[in-house]
């Protein structure tokens, strides 16, 4: 049904390379996400696959078919943008509709169509609305309305949470997800926050400067990221890195570790230091301590540890949480 | 804190808004009060303000010794036939500008005001003997090429503008619903854009309208539009004020009414984009 395989894509403006050289295989159903920090190129891929930039490089095929070449209208993929990108002037209705009334659609077969995708997204009160009388939550589904109509082979979005605030943003990202399992269409999602990446993903795209650092399952990113990059950027609060001597004795030229994967100790452990700032947020405890030529090394501990400010403290990493990287970056 | 005004200073402020409002008004209803004297009256020291034997006769007069209806149909013809074709141009320029610009865009732009900073009495006797070999002196083909010539770059200029306000999101959305090119024209941009194409219509009908050099100088009856028409009574059998007055207003009503009742669209166009 919607599989997408991107072979050798590579995109330039003028005479900037963005995308050097991608090559990925979406399989059909699966739900995956580009994270990346901003410039890194994950909305240009996305706009490569919609068809709303032209490859300067390479082939796209949708569902078995060499699509680089055909028009947006002719890829039968359904976008969500960022800036929702209703027409001003119509209904929410008419939002909806629209797709279908481009494809010919007959008057009953659209109605009914408006009708499911309006109740599947509580919209059903709000139909006769323009778009500036909705709130940005109720803008977002009508976005996600507009999409779902007309069946496509697969969704794509473009960070579509990142105008909403933070609760809104929450709830949002339960409602695509479940959406996915309701319609099992392979969705193709763009985001810079790690965290949607990790809850909604089957599966998540790494990149950085144009390039894939990695692709795989958010747990397989977490527990075996392959080079120094995607350690960093996957995890809350970031990963610890220890170069020089430290890492050295321990036969690398970086260590990484995770702040929750610290057990602290008022009395032994690896590496002692002092605590900085200790914050309390009652179902984790995070210090951030200093330890003389190692630098700043951050410790997330489970529940209210008795931790305060210049207190010393020692820590010790968790059996087989350690991550080694080479002088190039890449996991040892 | 909202600033506070007094009421002194809103007076005072007040009296200079109306006196310079009056003062660019005053000949505007001057001539529409000669309009309404005899020959004798028009010129009498001191002059009659209100006070006065209303007449119709100059009217009358106008009308039989040169025929306004003509003119007034000539001025229609040329001022709506060259705004048409000034769209029809104008729409895809700036459309592609807007939507897909390229390093030249702006150059382009730039380009195409420049001509309108040249002095048109430069290029008055090259293109009056292209005229009289093309035969087109004394048309109104002729007259509305000239005024969608000289209009052409304010109309892109302002349509460009007003392409630009429309979220480049929302076409590319309409191209992920499946809309053609055309569909895409017809149900998402124009509607989107006819607030911005309507006063770029209005105001350059205005323009076309009033426009006097090129009319006067490439017609003389056949095509005279209102322009020559009130010119037609300024001097060969001296100056006839009230005769004047009353071609001058019979020539700037049609499009005083006009802008009158569009004045909010205009404004509205003029600043669009301005304040968001």
């Amino acid at each position: 049904m919607g599989s997408i395989s991107l072979q050798n894509v590579s995109k330039n403006f003028g005479g900037v390379t963005v995308i050097p050289d991608i090559s990925l295989e979406i399989e059909d159903g699966q739900f995956v996400v580009f994270v990346g920090p901003s410039g890194c190129g994950k909305s240009t891929l996305l706009r490569l696959i919609a068809g709303l930039e032209d490859v300067s490089g390479g082939v796209i095929q949708i569902d078995g078919q060499d699509m680089t070449r055909t028009a947006p209208a002719q890829r039968k993929l359904s976008m969500v943008f960022q800036s929702y990108a209703l027409y001003p002037h119509m209904s929410v209705r008419g939002n909806i509709a629209f797709p279908l009334k481009m494809e010919g659609a007959d008057k009953e077969t659209i109605d009914k169509a408006v009708n499911n995708a309006a109740s599947i997204l509580n919209l059903t009160d709000y139909l006769d609305r323009k778009p500036r009388q909705l709130s940005g939550g109720q803008r977002q589904r009508v976005a996600i309305g507009r999409a779902i109509v007309r069946q496509p082979k697969a969704f794509l979005f473009d960070e579509p949470l990142s105008n909403l605030d933070a609760a809104l943003r929450v709830n949002m990202r339960l409602e695509i997800s479940e959406l996915h399992k309701k319609l099992k269409t392979t969705m193709v999602y763009v985001t810079h926050d790690q965290v949607e990446a990790m809850t909604m993903a089957d599966k998540i795209v790494v990149l950085n400067a144009g390039n894939i650092e990695q692709y795989g399952t958010p747990l397989e990113l977490y527990t075996k990221p392959a080079n120094r990059f995607v350690a960093g950027f996957i995890g809350s609060p970031r990963m610890n890195f220890i170069e020089g001597d430290e890492a050295k004795k321990m036969g690398a030229h970086t260590v990484g570790v995770r702040p929750e994967h610290l057990s602290p100790s008022k009395t032994e452990g690896l590496w002692a230091g002092t605590v900085g700032v200790a914050e309390h947020l009652g179902s984790d405890t995070f210090l951030y301590v200093h330890v003389d030529d190692v630098g700043q090394i951050t410790v997330r501990a489970s529940g209210d540890v008795a931790f305060h400010s210049g207190e010393t403290v020692y820590m010790t990493p968790m059996d087989g949480r350690l991550y080694k990287f080479d002088a190039q970056g890449q996991a040892i | 804190m909202a600033r506070t005004i007094s009421t002194r200073r809103k007076v005072i402020v007040s009296a200079i808004a109306w006196l310079i409002g009056l003062t660019l008004f005053f000949p505007i209803l001057w001539t529409f009060l000669t309009s309404f004297k005899t020959e004798g009256t028009a010129i009498a020291m001191p002059p009659r303000f209100l006070f006065f034997d209303w007449t119709l006769e100059n009217y009358q007069t106008v009308q039989t010794r040169s025929n306004y209806f003509r003119h007034f149909s000539n001025s229609v013809i040329t001022a709506v036939g060259s705004t048409i074709i000034g769209l029809i141009i104008a729409i895809p320029a700036a459309w592609a500008m807007a939507f897909s610009p390229t390093k030249r865009t702006k150059d382009v732009l730039l380009w195409m005001l420049s001509t309108k900073m040249l002095p048109a009495v430069g290029v008055l006797v090259p293109i009056y003997l292209i005229f009289r070999d093309l035969r087109l002196l004394d048309t109104h083909i002729g007259l509305i090429i000239v005024l969608t010539m000289i209009n052409l770059p304010i109309i892109v200029w302002m349509l460009y503008t007003y392409f630009k306000e429309i979220p480049v999101d929302i076409l590319e959305a309409s191209r992920m619903d499946g809309a053609s090119l055309r569909q895409e024209i017809i149900y998402v941009l124009t509607p989107m854009a006819i607030p911005g194409i309507a006063s770029t219509m209005l105001l350059n009908i205005i323009l076309a309208w009033n426009e006097a050099f090129w009319t006067l100088n490439l017609t003389t009856t056949r095509a005279a539009p209102l322009t020559a028409f009130i010119a037609s009574y300024s001097s060969p059998e001296g100056l006839f004020w009230a005769k004047l007055s009353a071609a001058s207003t019979l020539a700037i009503a049609p499009i005083l009414i006009m802008g009158w009742f569009s004045q909010k669209q205009l404004v509205r166009g003029l600043t669009f984009g301005a304040v968001k």
